[in-house]
């Protein structure tokens, strides 16, 4: 199967699942590392109910980075390699961060009630050491793997700047998940994220066309620079309408409660299609291509044909989940 | 220290920590949907309480082999870039096949399985206990095709030094993977029979006198007695297996240093790499031809035919004592505990004790065995293709260094943790196992074991 399918052809397959591996990864563990993250440090009340409303999805959601860093192995080894080892420490704190937060949540329910306490502040340290990390990643690759003190400093925004983001469509997804009190803190929450992640989106754009001169070409050049531009003025457009709603839907009984989550959904694709536009064909920003990093073009025919039968059945059965625990979310009891 | 040996350290501690879990839960997932099947086919409330009870265990096990496993999936090219860079052409596909084919499938039914009962038909429920069942099954299947193919390679072509696929059936079905695929999923499964008898005995040690427990220790203890024979089987078939493509390994399992006809058994000796010889034997006469060979004199390959190029010897001969003396234990253990019920009598408290003691021996003979296996594959990384030194990283040793001390740290903690919280959850099982508010006031009351109640059964 797929004999006829060229090389080039097969980079483009695999850098295009490989995105939307990356780009469901950040949509789904992104709101539950962002419930992790707004977990009150202080206070318990809330603790059993925000995590309860992402109990049944975030193993699920997890799963989605590890497909990503597998084909990204797989398709792209020099590039996994090369990516890996320049970020070796972030990367084992972004693994620590998920080894702590993955346990606390199992074991958390299952001890006394002092011991409940500690695992759920493991629980929250853990998410945000892993946001940080992951934000941080994502700075120095998208700088082209430099470490240089320039590189360091916008890594370090865009720590900040996905922690916000995840914190944003978390308290997005308690809103709709959740009900009464919390959730009038979920919108207060959300509120706080929006402002944040608005001067992330400036600040990380305005460094991104310091960052590379092909980049900053392409950005004002026809036709692609009229898609580039329109993509951050679309994810104002569409916070300011979240921040009106975020004022409204308080008092509006329940109705439109989904609409904070779609449109942080909405916005989440528009600024990863914006960086899939600015960087294709690079894997790695201005250092590797995807023809240069691409493996054996049979092995990757040989896998194309599970990806063919495989992701469509995984997508589906995703979506009879989130249907099956639509609505809000149980008390957590197993049942 | 250098970079290698920091980086198989951290890989050794990784793997072990990593396949404790894994090993619980590929079988355990099988005893889940026996115990959901009773449930439906008899409806008696005592097997949803142990499904309960259980599959907590499960989810705990599961979270933690989910965790690990992912760091796994970094270290490959972290610390091993050359393993990709080599045989990426064959690994990649079949890890990939893993991820696609099993993990989406385990980590999404699995939250059916624990919070949907209410929110399913029954049907659909017990579809995914049998789907997350047959997802742990499906990941073991690949993984250990990969490993498989790393002990005895086939169905590729190297080209300019890089491997590439000429036949991918060949690559799946090597010639060691079907015996270690039994292997492991039978360890797998004395593993888990263990680990749910010895807990119900803890439980029952402590004065839980439900059914549950008893009816857990009966099920439990009966699989392990059927199992362990079928064990001996298939490890005596893998190890003849070793012998004809990897006789280094069995050499180095045997302790024996000169090609000899008519080998010994031996049953305790320190093998001493300088001198190329043993210490302190205490052999069997023509012991280890006789299992390996099927005659008194057959011949067997010594060390010394493969300088250089075998196993490091003490570790590997070691490791294979303790995996066969535990599971020469688990056979009498397992087998005496049958008698026991197969005349209807409760077990002594010295023979609870003992299955409490052994609730973890399967995780002793599981982490033996793959020692035995893994370091017996050394000098290399895939047989006769990559060496391991070949394929380790030139990050900075202070790097790795920090990693395995951090990585060292949680595994501790965590390792404790989850023992800790299993015996924890056995103290306050009875809670964990009824459904409503009224049934778990009515169990907290009789906490303190009384006179037996016919509506809690």
């Amino acid at each position: 199967m797929f004999e006829n399918v060229s090389a080039e052809m097969l980079g483009n397959i695999y850098v295009g699942v490989l995105g939307l591996s990356v780009m469901l990864y950040a949509i789904l563990d992104g709101y539950d590392l962002g419930v992790g993250v707004l977990i009150p440090p202080r206070t318990e009340a809330f603790r059993d109910d925000m995590i309860a409303s992402i109990g049944p999805y975030w193993d699920a959601n997890e799963t989605w980075l590890v497909l990503a860093i597998g084909l990204l192995l797989i398709a792209f080894p020099e590039a996994h390699s090369e990516f890996l080892q320049t970020l070796y420490l972030p990367a084992t704190f972004m693994l620590l961060g998920l080894i702590l937060r993955g346990v606390a949540f199992d074991f958390r329910a299952k001890v006394v009630q002092v011991k409940k306490r500690k695992w759920d502040l493991v629980f929250k340290y853990g998410s945000l050491l892993t946001t940080l990390a992951q934000g941080y990643m994502l700075g120095i690759y998208v700088t082209g793997l430099r470490t240089d003190l320039w590189a360091q400093g916008f890594a370090l925004l865009a720590a900040f700047g996905v922690t916000a983001a995840y914190a944003f469509i978390g308290s997005c997804w308690l809103i709709l998940k959740t009900e009464g009190e919390l959730q009038q803190k979920a919108y207060y929450w959300a509120r706080r994220g929006l402002g944040i992640l608005a001067a992330g989106i400036i600040a990380v754009s305005i460094a991104n066309l310091t960052l590379h001169d092909d980049v900053r070409a392409l950005w004002f050049s026809a036709p692609w620079g009229y898609v580039l531009f329109a993509i951050p003025l679309a994810s104002f457009a569409l916070l300011a309408l979240c921040g009106m709603l975020l004022k409204k839907l308080p008092h509006a009984n329940g109705k439109g409660e989904w609409l904070p989550f779609f449109i942080a959904l909405l916005v989440f694709l528009l600024c990863f299609s914006a960086f899939a536009i600015s960087y294709y064909p690079f894997i790695i920003p201005g250092q590797m291509t995807v023809s240069e990093a691409l493996s054996d073009a049979n092995s990757l025919r040989f896998l194309l044909i599970g990806i063919v039968v495989v992701v469509p059945v995984i997508l589906a059965y995703t979506a009879m989940v989130y249907k099956i625990f639509s609505g809000k979310s149980e008390k957590l009891s197993y049942y | 220290m250098d970079a290698f040996l920091l980086s198989r350290l951290q890989f050794a501690l990784n793997i072990s920590f990593h396949i404790l879990f894994p090993t619980i839960t590929m079988a355990m997932g099988w005893f889940l949907f026996y115990f959901k099947l009773r449930s439906n086919i008899s409806g008696h409330p005592v097997w949803m309480r142990m499904y309960r009870f259980w599959v907590r265990v499960f989810a705990l096990s599961f979270a933690l082999g989910v965790v690990s496993g992912v760091t796994m999936s970094f270290q490959f090219g972290t610390n091993w870039p050359g393993f990709m860079e080599k045989v990426g052409n064959v690994a990649g596909p079949l890890l990939g096949y893993e991820v696609l084919t099993a993990f989406f499938l385990e980590a999404t039914f699995l939250g059916i399985m624990l919070f949907g009962i209410r929110r399913v038909p029954n049907w659909l429920h017990t579809a995914s206990t049998l789907i997350v069942a047959l997802g742990t099954t499906t990941s073991a299947f690949w993984i250990l095709a990969l490993n498989s193919w790393m002990q005895t390679p086939q169905g590729f072509e190297v080209v300019d030094g890089v491997v590439y696929a000429t036949n991918w059936k060949e690559i799946i079905f090597n010639p060691s993977f079907p015996y270690r695929f039994v292997h492991m999923m039978l360890a797998s499964g004395l593993t888990a029979s263990f680990l749910i008898a010895g807990l119900s005995a803890y439980r029952m040690l402590k004065g839980d006198d439900k059914l549950a427990p008893k009816l857990a220790l009966k099920t439990a203890t009966y699989t392990a007695a059927v199992l362990i024979p079928l064990q001996i089987f298939a490890g005596d078939m893998h190890g003849l297996n070793t012998l004809e493509h990897q006789p280094q390994k069995v050499a180095a399992m045997e302790g024996l240093w000169e090609t000899t006809e008519g080998a010994p058994l031996l049953l305790f000796a320190i093998p001493d790499e300088e001198s190329k010889e043993n210490h302190f034997e205490i052999p069997i006469p023509y012991g280890a031809s006789l299992i390996l060979t099927h005659e008194l004199k057959g011949e067997i390959k010594g060390l010394n035919e493969f300088e250089g190029e075998h196993p490091p010897v003490a570790p590997v001969f070691f490791g294979f004592r303790v995996m066969v003396g535990m599971g020469m234990l688990m056979l009498a253990v397992s087998w005496l505990g049958s008698l026991y019920l197969m005349r209807k009598k409760e077990f002594p408290v010295w023979l609870k004790r003992t299955f409490a003691g052994m609730a973890f021996s399967g995780w002793i003979a599981t982490l033996a065995g793959w020692y035995v296996t893994e370091i017996g594959r050394q000098p290399y990384l895939v047989s006769g293709v990559l060496r391991t030194a070949d394929a380790v990283t030139q990050l900075p040793p202070a790097n790795i260094a920090l990693s395995f001390t951090l990585y060292l740290i949680i595994y501790t903690v965590l390792l404790i943790a989850y023992m800790g919280t299993l015996m924890l959850m056995c103290r306050k099982a009875v809670e964990i196992e009824e459904i409503t508010t009224e049934e778990r006031e009515v169990a907290k009351a009789k906490m303190q074991p009384s006179e037996p109640d016919p509506s809690t059964v």
